[in-house]
């Protein structure tokens, strides 16, 4: 343990003196989850809008004000004719015009549909098919009988755009939480990758082989102050997802410390069995950035989802311990569930976690060849 | 046989193998306790090969030995905790400063509380580096570097050190000062194993090893091996050293011609009147020959003639 402990504390006064290291440990995550989660939002949000409320009652009014409150329109003009829409939209100066027909609200009173009008600049087809998402969930929030008619100008919106929005708030719950597998699988690897190769090429590797230090001794030793590092990367990226993605955390802290642990403690080792096998710091930087950030990026079901992929890409995927984490940080930030759900991806990712520390502890030798 | 008397490092037609190449052939000798043992030869003669099948680095392809007592390869492990090393490379933490290496080197060996303060404090007054100790290592002169590294080589007290070129690159006055810590040492009982291409360095060695091309061609104390050469050497002060050098050359009876600054450095094949012969034949070439003088071998000049022989 005196050994472990020495070179546990070693490392992370090499960590602290290392500008380089710190900025990965630290800087590197945040940005990433910030530039990823801004590209995001940026992309969602105010939407300019002109409404042309024809009905101009209660119930009218208040879909427009529903319209406004929700953060992505900005009302930038109130209409009194449909052809000063047509105008705007020409011109570029809103990107929707709303059109509330005059029987909006007695309609709506006497319990028949009441169906409003959304015109889309569709020349930006991404943005009007988001545009009609939100309007859609808009209205169906305001009211299960309101229906959206979307008259979208030509090029028709295309449907495999798609892919993230169309369920507006849940597409961001979706990818933030997702984002941490991701980000964590590159850091994490990225991080041990250089630990054992460093100490190689800087020949400080053959004194320490020399003495009686222990392989288990050196690997865990190592291991430790990075699986802190990234403990406390996580916790910094679930304030983020909480406080500046205002995306819910609704399971228990404690399962998702556990489950984190687990999945740092498989990536971390993969990093220090790339790093052992190696020997050399570009070399194993490059490989564990090949065999996380591909994986973790399209394997793992944060883009696409694992169930809809071929049956060898879903076989593929159980390799890879993002996939596991994904799945479980959706379920604990967004369903709440516990261990008795999450229980068989914990397991994978207990599984990961041993064969690559075991694989590493084996790959690792004393001896130079 | 009693352990006090068993030798520290022993070794049986010890051989490592790099496919076709034989990095160290079929080593063998026995070195006592608290002697300084030298490893003499230029770069690729196997030193650097046999220190790390000694260590434990590097495992031996055939032959064997034992350090303090344990067999290599079976009690690699337990070895290490009676030796101490200082490799080729530079083997501490640049990013650490003085008193981290210090302690680094001592969580490794276990050595901790009151032990770990006593020998760090030797250590710092030994490398001299009581008033840097929190100054980082890669700041340092290499003569420091390589003081503290020995320190920390030695913080547990081991049996037997091994140094593998400990000096190159340090300049004369610092290897001096090195030097005198392993003779600090070695009066302590510790063996110490050290390998070198500095000539002046072997001098300072009880017994010395020659090795040329993974073989020790020649093993005994440096007066002992001076005294094996034989054919006397005739410094010799002339007018023209570069147009003396092909009149000698060829000739059966002189082994060696060399350019020595103005002069000439001649081995001569053992005889009674070697001095005489060369005047003559210089004299014959019409070079004069303004001083003739029988000087002693260097281990240098004994290296050489081994090698040759």
């Amino acid at each position: 343990m005196t050994r472990l402990l020495a070179i546990a504390k070693k490392e992370t006064i090499q960590i602290r003196r290392d500008g380089r290291s710190l900025g990965l440990a630290f800087a590197l995550p945040v940005l990433l989850l910030w530039i990823f989660g801004v590209a995001i939002t940026t992309d969602i949000k105010d939407i300019h809008t002109a409404v042309l409320d024809r009905d101009n009652t209660a119930a009218s009014r208040a879909l427009v004000a529903a319209f406004g409150q929700s953060g992505y329109f900005s009302i930038r003009a109130s209409l009194t004719r449909a052809e000063e829409a047509e105008g705007l939209i020409r011109r570029g100066t809103v990107r929707m015009a709303l059109v509330i027909p005059e029987r909006f609200g007695a309609d709506l009173a006497s319990g028949r549909a009441a169906p409003v009008e959304v015109v889309l600049d569709g020349s930006d087809a991404k943005t009007a098919n988001v545009a009609r998402g939100y309007a859609d969930a808009i209205a169906r929030s305001y009211s299960s009988r309101i229906r959206v008619t979307a008259h979208a100008a030509p090029p028709a919106v295309q449907a495999d755009t798609r892919v993230w929005f169309n369920e507006t708030l849940d597409g961001r719950a979706m990818v933030v939480p997702g984002l941490i597998a991701v980000i964590m699988s590159i850091i994490s690897a990225m991080l041990t990758s250089l630990t054992i190769a460093r100490e190689w090429e800087r020949g400080t590797m053959e004194q320490l082989a020399a003495t009686p230090v222990g392989r288990a001794e050196v690997i865990f030793g190592k291991l430790l102050p990075y699986l802190v590092i990234a403990l406390i990367d996580v916790a910094i990226a679930v304030v983020c997802c909480v406080y500046l993605f205002d995306v819910p955390f609704r399971g228990s802290l404690a399962v998702f410390g556990l489950v984190s642990f687990v999945f740092l403690s498989g990536v971390l080792g993969l990093g220090i069995l790339i790093s052992s096998a190696l020997k050399s710091q570009l070399l194993a930087i490059q490989g564990s950035i090949f065999a996380t950030y591909m994986p973790a990026l399209l394997l793992s079901g944060f883009f696409f989802s694992v169930s809809s992929m071929p049956a060898v890409l879903q076989l593929l995927s159980r390799l890879v311990p993002a996939r596991y984490y994904v799945e479980i940080t959706r379920g604990v930030f967004l369903r709440g569930i516990g261990l008795e759900v999450i229980w068989p991806p914990l397991i994978g990712l207990a599984v990961f976690a041993a064969a690559t520390i075991s694989l590493a502890l084996k790959t690792f030798r004393k001896e130079l060849v | 046989m009693p352990p006090e008397t068993a030798p520290a490092v022993e070794t049986e037609g010890l051989t490592r193998r790099y496919g076709d190449f034989v990095a160290a052939d079929s080593v063998t000798f026995s070195v006592r306790r608290g002697e300084v043992f030298g490893f003499l030869g230029p770069n690729g003669a196997g030193k650097t090969t046999t220190l790390k099948m000694l260590t434990g680095l590097v495992r031996p392809s055939a032959g064997r030995g034992t350090v303090d007592g344990l067999e290599l390869g079976r009690d690699s492990e337990r070895i290490k905790t009676r030796i101490g090393y200082m490799s080729q490379l530079f083997s501490l933490y640049q990013d650490l400063t003085v008193e981290e290496n210090i302690e680094f080197a001592g969580g490794l060996h276990e050595v901790v509380g009151a032990r770990l303060a006593e020998r760090r404090d030797w250590i710092l007054e030994m490398s001299g580096l009581a008033a840097l100790r929190r100054r980082l290592t890669g700041q340092l002169p290499l003569g420091w570097k390589q003081r503290l590294a020995l320190g920390c080589a030695v913080l547990h007290e081991p049996a037997v050190l091994f140094l593998d070129e400990p000096t190159s690159g340090v300049d004369p006055i610092a290897r001096r000062q090195f030097w005198e810590v392993i003779r600090l040492l070695s009066d302590d009982g510790t063996t110490v194993f050290v390998s070198t291409h500095y000539m002046e360095e072997a001098e300072y060695c009880d017994r010395l090893a020659f090795m040329n091309r993974g073989r020790v061609v020649a093993m005994d104390t440096p007066a002992a091996l001076r005294g094996r050469m034989t054919d006397p050497i005739f410094k010799i002060d002339t007018d023209d050293g570069p147009r003396a050098v092909p009149v000698l050359v060829g000739t059966p009876d002189i082994v060696e011609v060399s350019l020595f600054g103005r002069g000439l450095r001649v081995v001569v094949r053992d005889t009674a009147n070697g001095g005489v012969m060369l005047r003559e034949r210089l004299g014959a070439a019409g070079l004069a020959c303004r001083a003739i003088e029988r000087i002693a071998p260097s281990l240098e000049d004994v290296f050489v003639s081994c090698v040759s022989a």
